[in-house]
């Protein structure tokens, strides 16, 4: 049976109370300073991968905040790691390290996830 | 406060103590007011609807950006009024005043006070009814209530919910009642930001364990030491914002509140449940000082508080000569800007009542 004709649409809705936020948990642990974040944007403009591809520090931030891991992983392999986001962050988050985490995070979920 | 320089009168001209001033409100700036027109020599008769003076400092916790006790701030406003110069009339409210000459005969509803050569308004603000924003819920479900009533909770000592539990997670709602044309607000009413700053602290060190959220449209950390207190908010205390308006609070069937709101900086509808909502309401023009203004004939702006006769230099100075405004009747302040304004009002008295009102003409 091939469901009639219909597809299933995943909700757009952030469910704050089902989604996973350990990935978020365990970048805090690491680099304290991802909590100062304001999405101010400006490693988001200085972004060479932006250029091109839908790499964005500022919504990875807030995706990560939220637990809306799909997202995370759809953007964060975009990253070079080249480091710029950090020399103009105004809050002195060490962005570098917090996408550095991030996709370890990820790594370790997928290597050994039951 | 400094020895010696209470009773000080350098600045105060002889024939200052001819003079009488009504004071209109015992609060912030009333008070500030009426102690430093007492140390010019002037005589102050301080009106106050309630029952003792310091006003809302009666009811808050901690004050931002340094949360100390607003005892502090209100004791310091008592021994500005401890005066023999002052007579300060409580459980007072002013029935009429009328113009005489050169003179402001004021009635209340203690009786008439002498004739009084100004009149200073000092009639602060109202906070915003949160039932006008019915969405959110407050008067409909026990767990939503004000910045106000979170401040009692704090000063009880303890934050419970309405079944007696300590929140799991909390909701704070920036803007309720400011920023809002739905309710005829236009204007910010500037402190709600940091209150909800100073307030996610506040929780998160009584109950260090709860979640606590601010859910705001912009963060308006304008004063000293307020955007640090927002970086003290997320660094050491966890606290988590949220860019969006909330637009509802409902109940589930678990009987536990759920908000809806737009994360706008992931670009996507958010939902949530949380156990206490707390509306961090703005501020208003005060009922109680709109009707002397319109007995008075007093202009109102079009964001409901006194319109000043200039934006920039005469913003203490209403459009009759001879009142004058201190304090949140003509705008949105926090404590340090409105005894800043109360102090310059009296400067503007004195300037009026001893060049026979020829620098204040307009």
């Amino acid at each position: 049976m091939k469901g009639f004709g219909f597809s299933s649409i995943k909700p757009r809705v952030i469910d704050y109370d089902r989604n996973n936020r350990t990935v978020s948990e365990y970048i805090l642990e690491r680099e304290p300073s991802f909590s100062l974040c304001i999405a101010c944007g400006a490693c988001a403009a200085t972004c060479s991968a932006a250029n091109f591809t839908e790499m964005s520090l500022r919504k990875l931030n807030i995706f990560l905040k939220r637990g809306e891991n799909d997202e995370v992983r759809r953007i964060m392999n975009r990253c070079m790691l080249c480091g710029k986001c950090t020399l103009v962050c105004p809050r002195g988050v060490n962005t570098r390290n917090v996408i550095f985490i991030t996709q370890q995070a990820f790594k370790k979920l997928d290597n050994y996830a039951v | 406060m400094e020895a010696g320089w209470k009773h000080q009168k350098t600045l105060s001209m002889p024939e200052n103590k001819e003079r009488h001033i009504v004071v209109i409100g015992a609060g912030t700036a009333g008070c500030t007011a009426a102690g430093q027109l007492a140390r010019e020599g002037y005589r102050v008769s301080l009106i106050e609807k309630e029952g003792r003076p310091g006003g809302k400092l009666n009811s808050y916790y901690q004050l931002f950006p340094d949360r100390r006790k607003s005892e502090e701030v209100r004791d310091f406003l008592l021994a500005e009024i401890d005066s023999p110069l002052i007579i300060l009339k409580p459980d007072t409210d002013v029935e009429s005043i009328k113009k005489n000459d050169a003179k402001w005969l004021v009635t209340t509803t203690r009786g008439d006070l002498p004739p009084a050569d100004a009149i200073l308004l000092a009639s602060g603000f109202d906070l915003f009814n949160a039932e006008r924003k019915e969405e959110y819920g407050y008067g409909i479900y026990d767990d939503v209530i004000t910045s106000l009533e979170l401040e009692e909770k704090f000063r009880s000592g303890s934050i419970l919910t309405s079944k007696g539990f300590p929140p799991g997670r909390v909701g704070l709602v920036h803007c309720v009642g400011s920023r809002d044309e739905k309710v005829g607000n236009f204007h910010c009413s500037k402190v709600c930001c940091v209150t909800a700053v100073k307030q996610a602290i506040e929780i998160k060190e009584m109950l260090p364990g709860t979640e606590v959220f601010c859910f705001y449209m912009d963060m308006r950390m304008f004063g000293p030491y307020y955007e640090e207190l927002y970086r003290e908010a997320q660094e050491k205390w966890a606290v988590n914002f949220i860019r969006g308006k909330v637009s509802e609070a409902s109940e589930n069937i678990e009987e536990r509140l759920v908000i809806k709101v737009e994360d706008t900086l992931a670009g996507k509808p958010l939902k949530m449940q949380v156990d206490l909502l707390v509306l961090m309401i703005g501020m208003e023009n005060a009922q109680s000082g709109l009707r002397v203004g319109e007995d008075l004939g007093l202009d109102v702006g079009m964001n409901g508080f006194f319109k000043v006769r200039d934006n920039h230099y005469g913003n203490n100075r209403s459009n009759l000569t001879g009142v004058f405004y201190a304090g949140t009747c003509t705008s949105a302040m926090n404590i340090t800007d409105t005894i800043s304004h109360a102090r310059a009002a009296v400067v503007e008295i004195d300037t009026y009542l001893n060049t026979s009102g020829k620098e204040l003409k307009s």
